[in-house]
């Protein structure tokens, strides 16, 4: 896959609600289009992407083919403890891409 | 790819465009009053405030992905001189503070008015003995996005020079000039027209204030050229080959009447 862009307070109180913006680049190939030969183009979204904090999944989606091109996911999630959120985005080709931000509880 | 994608207005409410337009007189020679300064719109006055906000903030701003590419070009070593951009220009952040803003510029050697990636495409031939990079590249994007980046929030001040008058010149006329099978000029649509809707789509005034731009049409990220490219196939004339001295007399004059309007690179488009 491609380039991400992750955006997580690298502070926060415990019990702070924070937001996290997370976008990818991908093409998310429907699978609907075709080629001007007429060949049709194989589908390769993104169906899957997780975040866990800390090993434990706070936030989870599926993806389906009228999701864009370079995704961008925005959400919520209350600040616990101090480490690392992990992100995980899968597509059809099963390729994953990993990223990971570290949180600091203060 | 691209011929996958149809822009939503072709053919829509074209019929009712030419209309409109048609019954001006003496297609050569007319004049349409150009933008008054006190007028003068960005085309992001025009999105949604859905478009606005995707613009506003950079970690949601997916053009953003193409400028961090655009970063990691800046500092790459390559070419047969083996040197990064880095190596003579140092910090990107001063070194091409508001350089976008005043292109398309004179270049001596060549005697013509270079647009900014052909001026980045000299640094890579000249001065890293590298292959320039192909137009509506990646990494020509990419490169053409960081480099804009740094001008943004700056005005539009095209340069005060005596030898790109000529050219300048020939970019208002093209700019006038009705052209394709629907017989419009770039004035008829965006001097005359501006505000109004062409299908679902709002007609902007046509300032190059964001560009590189990520256009969701797209699904990507374009050049002005791709932008131009679009509006001459929209009225079903010949674009002008990339990187021809037509079109960059036309991002002249563009810069021209834009003069003092802000750069937001990279912007969002619809
Ligand atoms: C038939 C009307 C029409 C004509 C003629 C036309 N355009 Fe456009 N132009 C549009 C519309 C509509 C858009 C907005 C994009 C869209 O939704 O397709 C646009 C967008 C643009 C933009 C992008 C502005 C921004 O905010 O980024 C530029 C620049 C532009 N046109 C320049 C030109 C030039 C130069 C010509 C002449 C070669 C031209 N246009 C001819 C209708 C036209
Ligand atoms: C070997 C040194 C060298 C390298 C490497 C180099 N440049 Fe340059 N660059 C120059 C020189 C010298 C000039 C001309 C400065 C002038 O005319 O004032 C220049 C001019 C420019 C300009 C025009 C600046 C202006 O004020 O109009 C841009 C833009 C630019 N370079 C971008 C790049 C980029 C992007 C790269 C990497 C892809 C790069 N350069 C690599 C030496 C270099």
């Amino acid at each position: 896959m491609g380039r991400a862009l992750i955006n997580v307070p690298a502070t926060a109180k415990a019990g702070d609600i924070i937001e996290i913006k997370a976008l990818v680049a991908h093409v998310m190939e429907t699978g609907y289009r075709h080629e001007v030969d007429g060949k049709p183009i194989p589908r390769d979204i993104i169906n899957h992407f997780t975040c866990a904090y800390n090993g434990v999944v706070v936030f989870e989606a599926d993806f389906y083919p009228a999701i864009a091109a370079n995704p961008f996911l925005s959400f919520t999630t209350i600040a616990t403890e101090t480490g690392v959120l992990t992100f995980i985005w899968t597509d059809d080709k099963a390729e994953k891409q990993v990223e990971t931000a570290r949180i600091t509880i203060t | 790819m691209e011929a996958a994608v149809r822009p939503a207005w072709i053919g829509l409410a074209l019929a009712v465009l030419v209309a409109a337009v048609a019954v001006q007189p003496s297609p050569a020679q007319e004049t349409v009053r150009p933008i008054a300064p006190q007028d003068r719109l960005s085309g992001s006055a025009f999105m949604s405030a859905e478009a606005r906000a995707l613009q506003a903030d950079d970690a949601s701003n997916p053009a953003m992905l193409w400028v961090k590419d655009g970063e990691d070009i800046w500092a790459r070593k390559t070419g047969v001189a083996e040197r990064s951009c880095a190596d003579c220009h140092g910090e990107a952040g001063a070194s091409m503070k508001g350089v976008a803003a005043r292109y398309p510029a004179f270049d001596p050697a060549s005697q013509k008015p270079v647009t900014l990636d052909q001026r980045i495409n000299i640094c890579r031939t000249i001065n890293q003995k590298a292959e320039p990079f192909a137009p509506e590249s990646q990494p020509a994007l990419a490169i053409a996005s960081y480099v804009g980046l740094q001008s943004r929030g700056m005005p539009i001040t095209p340069p005060d020079d005596k030898r790109l008058k000529p050219f300048l010149e020939a970019g208002r006329s093209l700019f006038g000039l009705r052209q394709g099978q629907l017989n419009l000029s770039c004035a008829n649509c965006h001097d005359a027209l501006w505000g109004g809707k062409l299908g679902g789509s709002p007609i902007p005034q046509a300032h190059p204030t964001g560009y590189p731009i990520y256009r969701l049409e797209w699904q990507g990220i374009g050049s002005l050229q791709r932008r131009l490219r679009n509006c001459m196939t929209g009225v079903r004339a010949e674009p002008f080959a990339p990187n021809s001295i037509e079109f960059t007399e036309i991002e002249l004059y563009l810069a021209e009447r834009a003069k003092g309007m802000t750069v937001e690179t990279p912007a969002i488009r619809p």
